[in-house]
């Protein structure tokens, strides 16, 4: 009897180890499903208008096939940031209702973050010396610290006083900490060496991953992939796996989506609201700040004023994954990246030069959100699977 | 606020002065001296300076005595006459400079107006209305100029005395732009709204940078210039009266009081439609959608008018103000601009006409005026060797002014400089309780 | 009470914020590039002397001219004894951006003129001429220079105003001069439709985008370019230029692969694929330098290696430091060598760095002339006005200047306001940000403002 029990308490213990790998690894699965449908859709469109255009020229489909797996490559690094962004809005979305508008603000202070250890370990001569993963390492816990708890302290001066106003009312002031944010930041930056236009210095990564190489003329066109941008989505999708274990996995995960879902109630269970909601902040700020400091490292510069479109097109794609959902956050950002790099790169090429691609992404994304609120306004996930943070 | 009841007892030393200074035959002498003081200091000081800076905020805040003053009807307009009618335009024949000023703090009075009947009266956050604006300013920009040809090629562009119904067709189109925006957004959340109007805002920006290609309509990033302004009919008359102005003087003029009765009407419209059966089913659907509904209110339409309305005041402005500017180009309609006009409706008091303009007021004599001169100070101070830092110039820093503003309004006055009545109560009938707690 | 407690954090949080800044006064970045560097470079001593070389070459087409000052001063001395009590107070306005993004450039406009006021009124001290000077900010944005320059106009003492950095304010602002008859004498502005617009009372002293453009055309054909890609900001000022490259490079046989707009600020990958995939031979950018410094530092990343060439917007030493080792084959436009590469600017440099503690930016010593002229422009209509002269005898007067040479060069005011020839340089850049100023110049060439 003893071992029975004992034998089924393993059986119980292990599906229940079972069970949580799942809920944390599904999404992953989720993902790469979007990230190749969404690939193969874009480029399946591309191929189509390719051939239609080719009839006058033939050189744009060539030209066109020719670029396909950068393109892709492109979005995908563009999506993983906007998806990392956009898991901010929505825990913070999912738990207050609330459009957390000074979370671009709070990305950028991690990308400031980030210049700034980078720019002490170049001055103390530590910066080649030290190993790449350590560096990165230590630029990412400082901007995921600083930026999570800048993230808990506006929500404590500039919301927590407002939860019970009208719902326009924690909206403005959410609009005047963004504001507040960028100029502050400014502030800082133009007294300090860094300056408003920051470098951000990194170790040597090496040249770029040599993926493949295609003929087009006599000329061979590289698809390649720096390794700044894979360090970019692999930290991206570890930081979604982390999230999805704490929000799936643990106690804490079970209090915020208990007040998620309702917050009187949860706090008649013995849950401390305002601690949860502190902690939300704290997470989703973490996130923010951690995709900063990649984003920055990835591009090579920060400026005060550089979260607040990313910011709106993370939301963007909050939206468009579903708010509230962590993987719809991802997914959208995924979809939406990819809209971009494509818009960006071939609307030039179709056209004739007649509309420059990349003014004319931001353009799409807006567009995007418009349609998709309209038409399915619960996202592309939809509200079957929807799980309330 | 003249006919009601102050809210708090009056109590305290200055209340008292205020309540004494307000009425009666003090009130009476208080506000003609205070208006012969000021007219006399601005007109016997008509060049730049930090002292007529002064006596010009001042001299404006005559018009706010005036207003919140409890005196009769017909004292009180013929004063607000003679100030804004008469002291005022003879001093920008001194000094083309003031009425500049006042001129764009009425242009943004009109916005704020419009903006306010959208957030204020719909409680519908707009965060892209300077492309209404936009949308009114290119209008005439392109009709007027020569970019027509451009456009459209063969034509030429529309004659000078087009003008006033280019106000109209402004008016018209900027009310539509509004209709085309609101139509496929109105049905979200309040939240989503604000996000898809920034959207919007920045499409039209966008836009107006790209489109001089593949066909030149904006003439992209050079912006146009040259705009036509309409004509000056009564410079005949005026001079057969013996003011001897030259053209530049004529159309200041031409422009403040064009400025001033545009806010006249718009106040005017704007306030029937607030006491109307359109307000009270907006002022309903901002308390609450559901019980609106419920109330048989038309919501969708509802919203739609408020749009429409908001964004007509906006397309007309935009052709006045190309007008004047002469010269737009695309970084004037970007999204700073959008969130200045949203900070005057706020720090005036959401839903208040009265408020909105003095908020309008208040940000445009800081912006052009109070935000420079301190920046003077601070620069003169900085050279006698004070320390300050470098970076910290406040003209720099219009950002972190507005969003301070903004964040401590909502916390601790959400209703505004000078609320409306109805906000006032809704936003301070918690205050005995505790704030803690859960919703 | 939760309230009081969330104010207090807040004023905290800033306190805090501000204390830290206060704290840290290492450096400020806003203000001017580094310290000037001792012109010792071999670098700078070669290009100089090039630079010197071809100046005389030009002087030998042209007879020397007369110094500005030596203008003034000799004009001065010809001034009546009443004359002189009668002139009263005299200003000299200056226009540009003393705050926000383009504060560095703005200041050191600013500051130019403020030297050249006070160096003339030393000069001038016995005869009785003194000149005052109104600083204005316009804040780079067209409705503030606008209202300024109402301003200006309002106070019948100034005659004359040096002014804006940004084209789109300038074009804003000459309606409210033109109409005063006030002369806008622009140290900056390349944009063509400053002195195309018809107004009677524009100058400047710098040379034009639709001869900067094409003179980097030329230059790229020089350098054996045949395919060229061409991107620009979306702004009035790089689109500008980048087209009248565009339309040079056409003209020179040069093939342009794509001519793009991006407002992007960070992120140019896209851009970049489409670059891999034209493979050209030179990148041409119309804009400034914070979007080429992460532009080109992601290209190299790429291993696109092609030539980068750009207008005078990349001419700070803020580019060296955000492109770094990247700027390796880049090149620049300017209209506005680093005072270093003047052969007469020596002294310049050296006075300014003494009175304002930094090196000149670029365009403060076009501000230097640019008010030296206003001067000789005044000073001559109070000559022949006897007296205070009146905007137009200004006006007149700066039209009939004879050729006369500032620190920048010698200048000679064509029928529309051009001057004539004006000069422009091409450098290629170096990597560190403190030696931005011994930048190798590649070639000067002078050429004539366009007369149609």
């Amino acid at each position: 009897m003893v071992a029975e029990a004992n034998v089924s308490k393993q059986n119980l213990q292990r599906q229940r180890t079972l069970q949580t790998l799942r809920t944390v690894f599904m999404p992953l699965g989720q993902l790469l499903l979007f990230i190749v449908g969404s690939a193969a859709v874009l480029g399946l469109i591309v191929v189509v208008v390719a051939f239609f255009l080719s009839r006058s020229d033939p050189k744009i489909m060539q030209t066109a096939i020719a670029i396909l797996p950068q393109v892709m490559i492109d979005g995908m690094v563009r999506g993983f940031l906007f998806a990392t962004i956009a898991l901010g809005y929505t825990m913070v979305y999912g738990v207050l209702e609330f459009i957390n508008f000074a979370h671009g603000e709070i990305f950028m202070v991690g990308g400031f973050v980030g210049a700034g250890v980078a720019y002490l370990l170049m001055q103390w001569g530590l910066l080649s010396t030290l190993p790449w993963i350590v560096f990165i390492v230590i630029a990412i816990v400082m901007g995921m610290t600083v930026s999570g708890l800048l993230a808990m302290a506006t929500e404590r001066v500039a919301y927590r006083p407002l939860r019970n106003s009208p719902r326009l009312v924690p909206l403005i002031s959410a609009i005047g900490m963004s504001l507040v944010l960028q100029d502050v930041v400014r502030l800082i930056a133009t007294s300090s060496p860094l300056g408003f236009n920051a470098r951000f210095e990194t170790p040597n990564f090496g040249k770029p991953f040599q993926i493949a190489s295609i003929p087009l003329g006599e000329r061979a066109i590289p698809v390649q992939i720096s390794p700044k941008a894979v360090i970019f989505i692999v930290a991206a999708m570890l930081m979604l796996l982390a999230l999805n274990y704490l929000v799936n996995a643990t106690r804490l995960g079970k209090a915020i989506r208990a007040v998620a879902q309702d917050r009187a109630t949860a706090s008649l269970m013995g849950i401390n609201v305002n601690q949860i909601i502190s902690l939300t902040f704290l997470i989703g700020g973490a996130l923010g700040g951690a995709a900063g400091v990649l984003f920055g490292m990835n591009i090579g510069t920060v400026n005060p004023y550089m979260g607040f479109i990313p910011g709106l097109k993370a939301f963007t794609a909050a939206v468009l994954g579903g708010i509230g959902n962590i993987t719809g956050a991802m997914v959208g950002g995924i979809v939406l990246g990819f809209l971009e790099a494509f818009v960006a790169s071939y609307l030039s090429l179709f056209t004739g030069g007649a509309f420059s691609g990349a003014s004319y992404a931001d353009i799409a994304a807006f567009s995007i959100l418009i349609l998709i609120l309209i038409f399915r306004p619960e996202g592309l996930l939809g509200e079957s699977t929807t799980q309330k943070v | 606020m003249a006919k009601n009841p102050p809210h708090t007892p009056e109590t305290g030393l200055w209340n008292q002065l205020n309540a004494w200074m307000t009425k009666g035959p003090a009130g009476y002498t208080f506000l003609s001296l205070y208006t012969l003081i000021t007219s006399a200091l601005l007109i016997t000081n008509p060049r730049t300076s930090l002292f007529t800076d002064i006596v010009f905020v001042l001299f404006l805040l005559l018009i706010l005595a005036i207003y919140r003053s409890r005196l009769d009807m017909r004292f009180k307009v013929g004063l607000a006459v003679v100030a804004l009618g008469f002291v005022l335009p003879y001093f920008g024949t001194l000094n083309p400079y003031y009425i500049d000023v006042a001129t764009q703090a009425g242009i943004f009075a009109t916005l704020a107006m419009g903006l306010n009947v959208v957030v204020g009266f719909a409680g519908l956050l707009d965060l892209g209305y300077v492309a209404f604006y936009a949308v009114g300013a290119y209008l005439w920009s392109i009709f007027s100029t020569p970019q027509i040809g451009n456009m459209i090629s063969g034509a030429t562009p529309v004659g000078e005395g087009w003008f006033y119904l280019f106000i109209i067709i402004g008016l018209m189109v900027g009310g539509l732009f509004g209709v085309l925006l609101g139509l496929p957004v109105l049905r979200l959340r309040g939240d989503y709204l604000a996000i898809v109007t920034l959207g919007f805002g920045e499409v039209i920006r966008v836009l107006a940078v790209n489109l001089d290609k593949p066909i030149n309509i904006t003439n992209g990033a050079q912006g146009i210039k040259d705009i036509e302004r309409p004509p000056l009919f009564f410079a005949p008359a005026l001079k057969a009266l013996g003011f001897n102005l030259d053209n530049n003087q004529l159309y200041q003029l031409f422009f403040y009081f064009m400025v001033l009765l545009v806010v006249l009407i718009t106040m005017l419209v704007v306030g029937r439609l607030k006491n109307s059966r359109i307000g009270r089913a907006w002022t309903a659907i901002r308390e609450d959608e559901t019980a609106a509904i419920a109330q048989g209110i038309p919501l969708v339409r509802m919203k739609l008018m408020a749009f429409a309305v908001g964004a007509s005041f906006a397309g007309a402005m935009g052709v006045i103000f190309a007008s004047k500017q002469l010269f737009i180009n695309p970084p004037t309609f970007d999204l700073l601009r959008s969130i200045s006009i949203l900070s005057m409706v706020i720090l005036g008091g959401l839903g208040n006409i009265p408020g909105v303009i003095l908020g309008a007021v208040l940000v445009t004599l800081l912006n052009l005026q109070i935000l420079p001169r301190i920046a003077e100070i601070l620069r003169t101070a900085k050279e006698a060797g004070l320390p300050i830092p470098q970076s910290f110039d406040p003209t720099q820093y219009q950002r972190l002014l507005f969003g301070l503003l903004m964040i401590l309004m909502m916390i601790f006055r959400p209703e505004g400089i000078l609320p409306e009545d109805r906000r006032r109560q809704e936003l301070h009938d918690h205050d005995d309780e505790p704030v803690e707690g859960q919703a | 009470m939760k309230r009081i407690v969330s104010l207090i954090v807040l004023v905290g949080v800033l306190m805090s914020l501000l204390a830290a800044c206060g704290s840290t006064p290492a450096a400020s970045p806003t203000a001017a590039p580094a310290t000037a560097a001792p012109a010792t470079a071999e670098a700078t001593a070669e290009a100089t002397a090039e630079a010197t070389a071809e100046a005389t070459e030009t002087a030998e087409a042209t007879p020397a001219a007369m110094t500005v000052v030596e203008y003034i001063l000799a004009t001065a001395a010809g001034m009546t004894p009443e004359a002189a009590a009668a002139l009263g107070t005299i200003k000299i306005a200056s226009q540009s951006p003393l705050s926000g993004d383009q504060s560095a450039l703005g200041t050191g406009i600013r500051n130019g003129v403020e030297l050249a006021i006070e160096q003339a009124n030393t000069a001038l001290a016995g005869s009785g001429v003194e000149i005052a000077f109104a600083p204005f900010d316009d804040q780079a944005q067209p409705e503030v220079g606008s209202a300024n320059a109402k301003n200006i106009v309002s106070d019948p003492d100034i005659l004359c105003t040096v002014g804006h950095l940004n084209s789109g304010v300038a074009l804003a602002s000459l309606p409210d001069y033109s109409n005063a008859n006030l002369v806008m004498i622009s140290p900056a502005n390349t944009n063509p439709k400053i002195t195309e617009s018809g107004y009677a009372n524009a100058f400047r002293v710098v040379g034009r985008d639709d001869l900067q453009g094409p003179i980097g055309a030329r230059f790229a054909q020089e350098s054996g370019v045949k395919t060229v890609y061409i991107l620009h900001d979306k702004t009035d000022y790089g689109q500008g230029v980048a087209e009248f490259f565009k339309l040079e490079a056409e003209k020179l046989g040069i093939e342009v692969l794509a001519f793009e707009g991006t407002d992007e600020k960070s992120d140019f990958s896209s851009i970049l694929t489409n670059i891999q995939a034209a493979n050209p031979d030179m990148i041409y950018f119309g804009g400034l330098y914070p979007q080429a410094g992460p532009l080109l530092r992601q290209a190299r990343d790429r291993g696109i290696m092609a030539q980068f060439l750009g207008p005078d917007g990349l001419d700070s030493p803020e580019l060296a430091k955000l492109a770094g080792d990247a700027l390796e084959g880049t090149f620049y436009t300017t209209v506005a060598a680093p005072v270093s590469q003047f052969p007469n600017a020596a002294q310049y440099a050296t006075d300014y760095t003494t009175k304002f503690n930094g090196a000149a930016p670029p365009f403060s010593a076009q501000a230097y002339d640019s008010a030296a002229f206003c001067q000789a422009a005044i000073v001559t209509a109070a000559v022949e006005a006897n007296g205070k002269p009146t905007r137009e005898q200004v006006l007149a007067a700066m039209k009939s200047l004879p050729a006369l040479s500032g620190i920048t060069g010698t200048y000679s005011f064509s029928e529309k306001g051009d001057p004539n020839p004006a000069t422009y340089y091409i450098f290629s850049t170096n990597s560190d940000p403190a030696l931005w100023d011994q930048n190798e110049l590649t070639s000067k060439i002078e050429s004539a403002p366009p007369t149609e």
